[in-house]
């Protein structure tokens, strides 16, 4: 069971709650705690469970203790795993491993995060004897826009991916945001669009890079028996696959800037745990932070070969009506990203399982949803599934 | 493609990031201040490693002493930025590339001495180091390679 891919444990956990804060996008009037603590009482609800059905408290951004203690939970596990934005699918991983060594019953985890407002948000530090501060710093990064994408050139050489490719990632996921009411941006866009849109780091333009916004969500997770034994209001979503993986702490460290190591690691065990391939995916979602992160997701995941991810997108094989339904609710270029994403991630897979989403794909039984955290740091990856999936 | 135009002028601060050296990377910004690219080469596997550290990351040995790099490499890859960190203010828009080392190892730079655009900026042309004031610390920065290197010879 190297990598922790034991098949045993596919199926042995589920998400029985879901939700994000009511409200995403620019939410002035809630700090990043209280974002969580909403979250956390919506997800309860949703899953028909109270503050004192809760043994376990996940959270990243802020202590899992502040925001148990805010709730009014003692705990009896806690994770308090900070990788980045990936690290709420790297805490439904832990939970897994909690739910089933028996240290927790029923797991919450939540995210909460004033990206946009700074409400009551940590304080962004910067530490110049860090290995950034010593090796990065001194040559003028601006945040993620001009560290993320850093490699993508190198790219665009090595396998041919032109500049339009690039842009229609936007394209093809704001088609997908149209039909998402509460994504912050939702009018059609074209290649010409991307790309004639303000230059933030070439090649990358403003279109091509995430939003800043506020928003929250939370998961509720617990063992496959007591969702059987103890059903709540929604069907629960079955985690078949999960993996974690990390890489470097700098960006200029990847061993290849045109994939991510962690990526690949990651999903290779999610997928090996749940005993399936990318072929019997339903419905993906990968942390589009920046335009190439689907490309490189597609290709590491092993959706499409090397050099073939900006084709594939471009002729719109992961919009609306193609092959492969791909980040649903628009990503983070159109729907939110209130700076660690990843929570949002599981929720649209939830929410395609349930068959409740906004821009809902029929029959979807197998969902993906592929984390980074950091830039390339790390990752984390969830196969999650319907009842029907766990005979598989 | 001209060498001759020379970008903004490049400031040594106020206000730039200054690196601040740990017990474990001292001996490094010790050499650039005397214009040496200083690498490590593991002792046990014969790996070079960047950025400085008290093991090997290929293997773990503890044995893994300091050499000067040759200060040869080529352009990797880059972002232009069009927003400025602190303290490049009067360089918009700057490269921040990757330059791949002779020796092996990729490190972070900018590009220095020639215009900041994707058309001067070839992918895997001749880079050398050269040195830049910054704060108490000196800067390794790279430069297109003196003999005119700069159309990108390709790997």
């Amino acid at each position: 069971m190297s990598g922790g891919t034991d098949r045993s444990l596919r199926g042995a956990v589920a998400i029985v709650g879901a939700a994000e804060s009511e409200r995403i996008g620019v939410v002035p009037d809630r700090s990043a705690l209280e974002l969580h603590v909403e979250s956390a009482r919506l997800a309860l609800a949703d899953a028909g469970l109270g503050i004192g059905d809760i043994d376990g408290v996940a959270a990243a951004g802020i202590s899992p203790v502040v925001v148990a203690h805010a709730l009014g939970i003692t705990p009896t596990y806690v994770d308090g795993t900070m990788v980045g934005g990936c690290s709420f699918l790297v805490h439904v991983r832990h939970a897994l491993a909690a739910i089933a060594a028996g240290l927790a019953e029923v797991v919450l985890i939540t995210h909460g995060e004033s990206g946009r407002s700074r409400v009551g948000a940590p304080p962004r530090v910067f530490d110049p004897a860090s290995p950034q501060g010593q090796f990065e710093a001194p040559y003028g990064p601006v945040g993620p826009p001009t560290l993320f994408p850093i490699g993508v050139l190198r790219y665009m050489q090595r396998y041919g991916l032109t500049h339009e490719q690039l842009a229609s990632v936007a394209v093809a996921q704001r088609r997908w945001a149209h039909q998402v009411p509460r994504a912050m941006f939702r009018d059609l866009i074209t290649v010409e669009d991307v790309l004639a849109s303000r230059m933030v780091a070439y090649p990358m333009h403003l279109l091509e890079c995430c939003l800043v916004t506020d928003g929250g969500g939370a998961l509720v997770v617990t063992s496959a028996a007591r969702a059987k034994a103890a059903p709540g209001p929604k069907p629960p979503v079955y985690v078949l696959g999960t993996g974690e993986a990390s890489e470097t702490p700098l960006v200029s460290m990847m061993e290849d800037v045109t994939t991510s190591k962690a990526f690949r690691l990651s999903s290779a065990r999610a997928f090996a745990q749940a005993g399936i391939g990318p072929k019997d995916v339903d419905h993906l979602m990968i942390y589009d932070a920046f335009a190439h992160l689907p490309i490189y997701g597609l290709e590491d995941l092993g959706f499409v070969g090397r050099g073939e991810a900006g084709a594939f997108i471009a002729e719109g094989r992961t919009s609306p009506g193609g092959e492969l339904p791909l980040n649903t609710n628009g990503g983070g270029l159109s729907y939110t990203h209130t700076g660690m994403y990843g929570m949002f991630l599981v929720q649209e897979s939830v929410r395609q399982l349930r068959g409740e989403a906004a821009a809902q794909v029929p029959g979807v039984e197998v969902s993906v949803a592929q984390g980074v955290g950091g830039m390339f740091m790390a990752a984390g990856t969830l196969v999650l599934g319907t009842e029907a999936t766990l005979s598989g | 493609m001209s060498q001759t135009a020379t970008e903004g002028p490049r400031s040594s601060g106020p206000g730039k990031p200054v690196p601040r050296p740990t017990p474990e990377t001292a001996f490094y910004w010790e050499g650039t201040k005397q214009g040496e690219l200083r690498l490590q080469r593991c002792g046990a596997c014969r790996q070079v490693f960047f950025y400085p550290r008290s093991s090997c990351p290929h293997c773990g040995s503890t044995e893994v002493p300091w050499f000067v790099a040759s200060g040869r490499g080529r352009l990797h890859s880059y972002v232009i930025s069009h927003r400025a960190a602190p303290g490049f203010e009067d360089e918009v828009p700057y490269a921040i590339a990757l330059v791949e080392l002779e020796e092996g190892p990729r490190l972070m730079a900018n590009i220095v001495g020639m215009p900041q655009t994707p058309e001067a900026l070839v992918l895997d042309m001749a880079l050398e180091v050269a040195f830049e004031p910054r704060g108490d610390q000196m800067v390794p920065v790279f430069q297109p390679a003196a003999g005119g290197a700069a159309s990108g010879a390709g790997a």
